[in-house]
């Protein structure tokens, strides 16, 4: 079970009584494991092709017949609960909730906005409530000890507006940006594609870590944007985030401040990223970076 | 394209896109927070077209230089000052713009509830969005659409590639790539990854200004744009403790180990037996 799916959970208990809803092809097992998470009460198994791929088309009606009677649809801001809520929320006529921080009541909760750089508080005048649960906001529920039952529920069926053509999930042995537990980042002070690849792959390697860069570094073409963390890139919240010659501008602050321990490595002791940082070392990082992988 | 039925193939030749825009505080800004609480200060700061949103005007102009698109409308909602992302679309190379003037803030539901109803008018073969605003962060527009409207999405899109009366959207999903196919009309929202939008030059920056520019109220369409959430506060997050330097890395090797938690990270050698 996801991460963000167990935190999902924790959000929902916050509301009341949590049901889990399981859809997608062969999805028994899945339902079986949903059940066994503490604090869901049943388990509905919608199995069918239809379900196979997550398509949202035929996902969110689904949920949104569903929704007659609940009085809440919470789902994990992962790409699949993002592409999916918005729809279930349009079908219902209600405004959904993104990225929910905190439950303070049953109709108001905290959001990040301008990318975590101000927190609203929102409150709701919908009857139904959707919301989307950032996962690293939450704790998690354990994943084992439930013994919720498992209904079967008939499928809505395939729409006929979308179809699946295929995946091609990241075959790096590294960690994805957005669940990493570690991540080392660089900057455009590492100065070239090669120095970015020697440098920081073997540390994070080294860590089992993830890879990520600033947008300076992606701009000037060292790695491509999916490794971009920042307002317009990917937001991440590691439990340490290490920042190789970075400045720290704005936007690339504003993608990683939520981290538990930040790591910054900067030859300008006046830079930005020293004033988030937990632990700063000022210096040459072509010197520091490979004692550091040596040392480690 | 040409390989289909007469009337396929009128169809694609005619194929219209719309890319609705929003004009948000710059993204080289740092956000301030009122002090009263109520907002994010917007008073003298730069203001630009959504980034997301000069994505996704750039991916219309690209499927128009290709001969996909025959005319690209853009759209948004908000301020007379909306204007200025609208001109932007413009110069870049969008045909025409249509404004629809509501000065206080209208949600994503409302957004799109009009924008429904503009694109049941204009009838195009596909709606391209920035998959969110970054003032906002919602992520919510382009999806409520495709329900409004029963049409397909394919949202988070690093590549678009119409092919008779279908598309193939390439999405960025957690941890790499997915394509699904959809019939057209379809809602595309846009990710980092699908383009680099171009900078418009100063003679079509000149053209611009005399392109067609529209003007209509969400009452023009029969639209009831009342927000669902009423904004409490608004606040600074939590600020960060102020940190600590160390002079080498041996000492840096050291901090780690006393912080712990770090330390279980570090020595472990995955990431597996973390816990805090």
């Amino acid at each position: 079970m996801k991460d963000a799916t167990l935190a999902a959970v924790t959000a929902g208990a916050k509301l009341g009584d949590v049901v889990a809803l399981v859809a997608g092809q062969g999805a028994q097992d899945a339902a079986d494991a949903a059940a066994e998470i503490v604090g869901v009460s049943k388990v509905l198994l919608a199995d069918d092709a239809a379900y196979g791929h997550a398509l949202a088309e035929n996902v969110a009606p689904l949920i949104a017949d569903l929704m007659s009677g609940y009085d809440a649809f919470v789902a994990p801001a992962t790409t699949t609960g993002k592409n999916i809520a918005p729809r279930v929320a349009a079908l219902l006529d209600v405004m959904q909730i993104s990225e929910v921080l905190s439950v303070e009541s049953a109709d108001t909760f905290t959001r990040p906005i301008y990318a975590g750089n101000a927190i609203a508080t929102v409150k709701s005048s919908d009857a139904k409530k959707v919301l989307t649960i950032r996962g690293t906001a939450f704790e998690k529920a354990a994943a084992e000890g439930g013994s919720a039952s498992v209904e079967t529920i008939s499928s809505s069926g395939d729409k006929g507006l979308s179809s699946f053509v295929g995946s091609e999930i990241a075959k790096s042995e590294r960690p994805e940006l957005t669940s990493a537990k570690i991540i080392v980042s660089g900057g455009r002070a590492l100065q070239n594609s090669e120095n970015f690849h020697a440098l920081i792959e073997p540390l994070a390697d080294k860590l089992g870590a993830g890879v990520g860069a600033s947008r300076a570094a992606v701009d000037a073409g060292y790695v491509s944007n999916d490794y971009q963390v920042g307002q317009t890139g990917k937001i991440v919240a590691p439990e340490v985030y290490i920042a190789v010659g970075i400045s720290g501008a704005i936007q690339h602050l504003a993608g990683m401040k939520d981290s538990k321990t930040i790591i910054a490595i900067n030859k300008d002791e006046d830079a930005p990223i020293f004033q988030v940082a937990d632990i700063g070392l000022v210096g040459d990082l072509y010197k520091i970076v490979p004692e550091l992988t040596e040392k480690l | 394209m040409d390989g289909g039925s007469g009337e396929l193939h009128d169809r694609v030749d005619q194929m219209k896109v719309m890319v609705p825009v929003k004009r948000v505080l710059d993204y080289n800004v740092k956000p301030r927070v009122k002090a009263d609480g109520t907002g994010v200060d917007l008073a003298n700061v730069k203001m630009s077209m959504n980034p997301f949103d000069e994505i996704a005007v750039e991916e219309a102009i690209r499927l128009k230089e290709k001969g996909v698109a025959t005319e690209i409308v853009v759209v948004s909602i908000g301020e007379q000052k909306a204007q200025e992302s609208l001109r932007t679309a413009l110069a870049m190379g969008a045909d025409r713009a249509i404004l629809i003037v509501a000065e206080d803030k209208v949600e994503p539901l409302g957004v799109a509830k009009l924008l429904a109803k503009v694109a049941e008018a204009e009838a195009p073969g596909l709606v391209i969005l920035g998959k969110q605003a970054i003032d906002d962060d919602n992520n919510q527009t382009g999806q409520m659409l495709g329900a409004l409207l029963g049409w397909g999405q394919g949202t988070f899109a690093s590549k678009v590639e119409v092919s008779g009366d279908s598309v193939e959207v390439t999405r960025e999903v957690d941890g790499g790539l997915e394509t699904v196919k959809l019939n057209t009309p379809a809602i595309v929202t846009t990710d980092l990854r699908l383009n680099e939008p171009r900078y418009a030059s100063l003679p079509n920056i000149m053209k611009a200004k005399s392109k067609p520019l529209e003007q209509k109220t969400p009452a023009d369409y029969g639209i009831d744009v009342t927000p669902r959430l009423t904004m409490v506060k608004v606040e600074e997050p939590d600020k960060r403790q102020a940190g600590v330097k160390v002079a080498d890395v041996d000492e840096l090797i050291g901090k780690l180990k006393t912080l712990g938690v770090v330390a279980s990270a570090f020595w472990s050698g995955s990431n597996t037996t973390m816990r805090r």
